[in-house]
């Protein structure tokens, strides 16, 4: 129980700190009005395609929005030697990372719920009638993005090329996540149902959060201490 | 003796090199439907599963770092990675090449190619990696982390992409129960494995040599400018 009160106090710390200064959030959020602006000039926004691509475009977005969030999670501690403070606290390296995570996905999911309306207003989409799936979908993939981008933050706080490692770094480790996303996502905002060989990619979606975040855990130690 | 043992295996694999293409070039027929260019697979499957091993074991090094703090280790993970990365990239080009001839593209966005790719682009993220930290230590333990991170999720990449419909052959090897290939035709494959697994550990010996030089000049440096 201690070990969720002191990430808890972590996450806390950080969402508190986004509350007051907003700066990581605007600037994701207006990152991704930006590629929405950006894929209507990609293909035709009105055409019956665009329910094809709906699941990818969105989840790109995500990505996108969600790297400027992850990016900013440690750099913010650098000023003021704060990452060593919180290195030296009485919380572990596991309770730092998972209430760093939690920080990260309540941030996230915030800028997924604001961009959701948007997209749909945007390129013509209705309210799927499975929107309960949907946001299933949408905590299960970004728990899986929040995970993986948190550690790699972790690991590319110090270097000079932060910004450039971390996309590179996280977005071919993302795949099967994004995948399993993209594919439901698709069907689930064209109204389709969900056939049986479908379900196959909740639990890699499950499969994917699961083993990373036990890995993430497990290395998080070596990664912030060493 | 380590120069004796690159020595000893550099002329195995050059001579087990020569007497493959000669085998593969003037004893194996032409394959029936392919045509002369299938001869590609004997340096395409022995590439593929030549980096497939090293970059497992660069992970067991990278544990093996982890556990013990001998940098030794790190060295070793950092040269087998470079060069399966090498192998890995030999695979997708001789792929693509072969490819352009019988499926008349360069590329499909098949499982197979493009969770080989995914990998392909893990190792390049981990080669980056080394390049922007200097720090010896850190640089050792970050990248152990990350080989363990992507040898876990080529596992779930693979499967995942398996589950798209495939454009890529079947298995042909009779070890994974594909048996579409003469034996006389499938041997050559594992002699070429035989010979590109020891160039790649002639080449993974010499680059840890390589490491090992660097990290001795790189403290005689510091060294020299704390005075």
């Amino acid at each position: 129980m201690n070990f969720l009160r002191l990430a808890w106090a972590v996450a806390a710390k950080d969402l508190r700190s986004e509350v007051r200064s907003k700066e990581t959030i605007n600037a994701s959020l207006s990152f991704a009005l930006v590629i929405l602006l950006l894929f209507s000039f990609a293909f035709d926004p009105d055409s019956e395609q665009i329910r094809e691509i709906s699941g990818g475009l969105l989840w790109l977005v995500f990505a996108f929005a969600g790297t400027l969030i992850l990016n900013r999670s440690f750099a913010r501690e650098l000023v003021n030697d704060c990452l060593d403070a919180l290195i030296a606290s009485p919380a572990s390296g596991a309770q730092l990372f998972l209430g760093k995570c939690l920080g990260n996905y309540v941030l996230l999911l915030i800028v997924e719920c604001l961009c959701l309306p948007i997209f749909a207003v945007f390129y013509n989409i209705r309210v799927p009638r499975s929107l309960a799936l949907l946001f299933l979908v949408m905590l299960l993939g970004t728990w899986g993005i929040t995970v993986i981008g948190t550690l790699f933050s972790a690991m590319t706080v110090n270097l000079r090329l932060r910004e450039i490692m971390l996309p590179s770094l996280i977005y071919p480790m993302l795949i099967p996540a994004l995948m399993g996303s993209i594919h439901l996502s698709t069907i689930l905002i064209a109204g389709d149902p969900l056939a049986a060989d479908d379900q196959i990619w909740f639990r890699v979606l499950v499969g994917f959060d699961l083993i990373f975040t036990i890995l993430s855990l497990g290395l998080v130690e070596i990664v912030l201490v060493g | 003796m380590r120069l004796k043992i690159i020595l000893v295996l550099s002329v195995l694999s050059g001579a087990l090199l020569a007497w493959n293409l000669h085998t593969m070039f003037l004893n194996v027929p032409d394959e029936a439907n392919q045509g002369a260019v299938f001869r590609i697979i004997y340096f395409h499957v022995p590439s593929a599963i030549t980096s497939m091993i090293g970059f497992y074991a660069g992970m067991f090094a990278g544990i093996a770092y982890l556990a013990r703090k001998d940098l030794r280790f790190d060295a070793f993970a950092a040269s087998v990675n470079e060069v399966s990365l090498v192998f890995a990239t030999i695979t997708l080009i001789t792929g693509s090449i072969w490819g352009r001839i019988i499926w008349g593209i360069w590329w499909t966005w098949d499982y197979r190619l493009t969770s080989y790719f995914v990998c392909w682009l893990m190792y390049l993220g981990y080669l980056m990696l080394r390049r922007a930290i200097d720090e010896p230590t850190t640089r050792a333990r970050l990248s152990a982390v990350l080989s363990i991170f992507a040898c876990v999720d080529i596992v779930l990449v693979w499967k995942s992409i398996e589950w798209y419909r495939t454009q890529h052959p079947g298995p042909v090897l009779s070890i994974r129960n594909g048996g579409g290939m003469a034996p006389g035709m499938e041997a050559p494959i594992y002699w070429n494995l035989l010979a590109l697994a020891m160039l790649a550990a002639v080449l993974t010996i010499m680059r840890m040599r390589q490491q090992t030089m660097q990290r001795e000049i790189d403290s005689l440096r510091r060294y020299a400018h704390a005075f």
